[in-house]
């Protein structure tokens, strides 16, 4: 029974994780680009006409508005088809996450409940596999439109997953090699060591030809830009999802996000050491659990009086200039720093000097490490919309030249490498 | 000409050439790039206040005085409309938008004065001849106001009364 909680507690956390780190990262999309364009960006949505949060409340007012909009079904579609394609979309990219650890585990006496969903010894292959299978939610959503234009995206989208498909899995091959095992918690548990006594033993750095085409793969198979050819709005206007309306459209451009979040859980969790903090192994965090929660505790107090102070400013000098509710925002939320603050300065003094005491310090450790692994996800997410509002979209030829005739040479050759060394060095 | 992935079509362009392979991956244009981007999104998240975008229904932009905007009617000193009723300005008007009906005014110093005076806002073109007609510099378009809108057609018809007091500074010779 304990087992079943626990489970379905880990589901919920990655469920509230993804779809909390959706919301940031359509958020972060359109803020992001407007700030790389010199523009402002999405400011104008609000909460009670004061709280904006520099328009984070706007993913919330667009799924409002596309729970409510009119679910349109065009008259030629296959609607058994038409319906599924955006589930497939979704469920797939939602699921690949049940192999990806997000923490190391956690210790209550001498019961370990491991940090992650599924214990499966495939692993890496379920990865694989599973994102194999999210072509077919585009496919179909192409297919089943009955659209000349979702039927071309589809078609794109199948070539592309197929030529990026072999460089992905070279590149995974080659990570096996080094590590010996297709577990990815036991991938990461081995990067926690160290290189060369100063380096992390991260994958990217015993394997930086493979990062490289892992993440260039990781582009295309989330058919972002540069490879979002699948929904070339110049061309196919918007590619597979053109007949889609409602909730429906929202579920497709959710899954994007959804699949570009798990990709960078795997990027950060295969190439970056995923939930291990750098030069912190579990053994000192626990050892020194005391000293690192003082520390941040202070250095998180200095930063939310820095935030309020900063905000303080920012309502003096603004005051007057809209002539309305908004110019209160800073005010609001310069007194929820203040008192974030005052919490972390009252728990320094208050339980000064720290001692966790041995499960506290394991906990400790646990909660350090998720953290870790969330903002190095959150990094990667930001790659994502980093690239795409830097690079041009591929055309079909490079694509394809770059897939077949670059990317999986550099890929034998780095296996082989890799295979060669391995073997040498045992 | 056929179709060819080995062809000068497939060139990155310039050379007419085949594509290397680094040119291929772009790698070292992709950092550049990036790097550029990096650096206009920090610059911005750190100095928002310098962005050149104006929030417009907030922060109006100024067009300076010859912007023409939205009519108004001048005052004499005692209040009482400075239009004389001449027609030269619904005359002139090249979209037939003003029309005026005179009266006779009792001041012994003023022949007439007009009943009423309306202009559809929808119909005029903005192209402020009515201003340049105008004998006693009665109408003018410096309201400033360029922003026109109503909820009906009806409304948009404005009348005397509403173009005397149409500014704040509507009094001012």
């Amino acid at each position: 029974m304990a087992e079943i909680a626990w489970a379905l507690g880990k589901i919920l956390f990655m469920l509230v994780f993804v779809f909390t780190v959706l919301v940031v990262m359509i958020w972060g999309e359109r803020k992001g680009s407007a700030f790389i364009q010199d523009r402002i960006g999405p400011n104008r949505a609000s909460i009670g006409g004061v709280i904006r949060l520099g328009g984070l409340v706007h993913p919330v007012a667009d799924v409002l508005k596309l729970l409510f909009k009119e679910d349109l079904v065009p008259g030629a579609v296959n609607r058994f088809f038409y319906t599924m394609a955006p589930f497939v979309v979704m469920v797939i990219a939602l699921v690949t996450f049940a192999v990806l650890p997000f923490g190391d585990a956690i210790y209550l006496g001498d019961k370990v409940i491991p940090l992650r969903i599924a214990d499966l010894d495939v692993g890496i292959l379920y990865l694989l596999a599973i994102t194999s299978l999210s072509v077919y939610g585009i496919v179909l959503a192409g297919w089943a439109s009955n659209n000349k234009y979702t039927f071309l995206g589809g078609i794109r989208s199948t070539a592309q997953m197929i030529s990026y498909e072999i460089n992905m899995g070279l590149a995974v091959l080659a990570l096996l090699l080094v590590y010996g095992s297709t577990r990815v918690d036991a991938m990461v548990v081995e990067q926690g060591q160290l290189l060369f006594g100063f380096l992390p033993r991260w994958g990217v750095f015993l394997q930086p030809l493979g990062f490289v085409l892992f993440l260039t793969s990781v582009f295309a198979e989330t058919n972002r830009t540069p490879f979002d050819l699948a929904e070339g709005e110049s061309e196919l206007v918007s590619g597979y999802n053109i007949e889609y309306s409602s909730m429906k459209f929202a579920l497709f451009f959710m899954a994007e996000y959804a699949s570009m979040i798990v990709a960078a859980g795997f990027i950060s969790s295969l190439y970056f050491g995923g939930w291990q903090v750098p030069w912190l192994d579990t053994i000192t965090l626990r050892e020194h659990a005391g000293t690192f929660l003082g520390v941040s505790l202070w250095v998180g107090a200095v930063f939310n009086l820095l935030f309020a102070a900063l905000l303080w400013k920012r309502y003096r000098r603004e005051r007057g200039l809209l002539g309305d509710r908004r110019e209160l925002e800073p005010l609001v939320l310069g007194i929820v720093f203040f008192i974030l603050a005052l919490v972390c300065l009252g728990a320094v003094v208050i339980a000064s000097p720290w001692n966790l005491g041995e499960q506290g310090a394991a906990h400790f450790a646990t909660v350090v490490q998720v953290l870790s692994f969330i903002l190095k996800t959150l990094f990667f997410s930001w790659l994502f919309i980093w690239v795409r509002w830097t690079l041009p979209r591929f055309r079909y030829d490079q694509l394809m030249k770059l897939g077949w005739q670059l990317m999986l040479p550099l890929g034998l050759l780095n296996f082989f490498v890799t295979a060669a060394v391995v073997l040498l060095a045992r | 000409m056929p179709y060819s992935i080995h062809g000068p079509q497939a060139a990155t362009g310039g050379k007419g050439s085949r594509m290397r392979g680094a040119e291929l991956w772009y790698l070292k244009e992709i950092f550049r790039g990036m790097y550029v981007t990096a650096r206009h999104f920090l610059t911005n998240v750190f100095h928002m206040a310098d962005m050149p975008t104006l929030q417009y229904p907030d922060e109006k932009p100024n067009y300076g005085p010859w912007l023409r905007s939205r009519h108004r009617l001048m005052k004499r000193e005692d209040g009482t409309p400075r239009c004389v009723a001449c027609q030269m300005c619904s005359t002139v008007c090249p979209s037939d938008c003003i029309s005026i009906v005179a009266m006779e005014d009792d001041r012994p110093d003023v022949e007439k004065r007009p009943e009423t005076f309306t202009i559809d806002l929808l119909r005029c073109v903005y192209c402020g001849m009515c201003v340049e007609a105008c004998p006693c510099d009665a109408i003018r378009m410096d309201t400033g106001i360029f922003e026109i809108a109503a909820d009906s057609r009806e409304k948009f018809v404005v009348d005397l009364d509403f173009l005397l007091n149409n500014t704040t500074d509507g009094v001012k010779p």
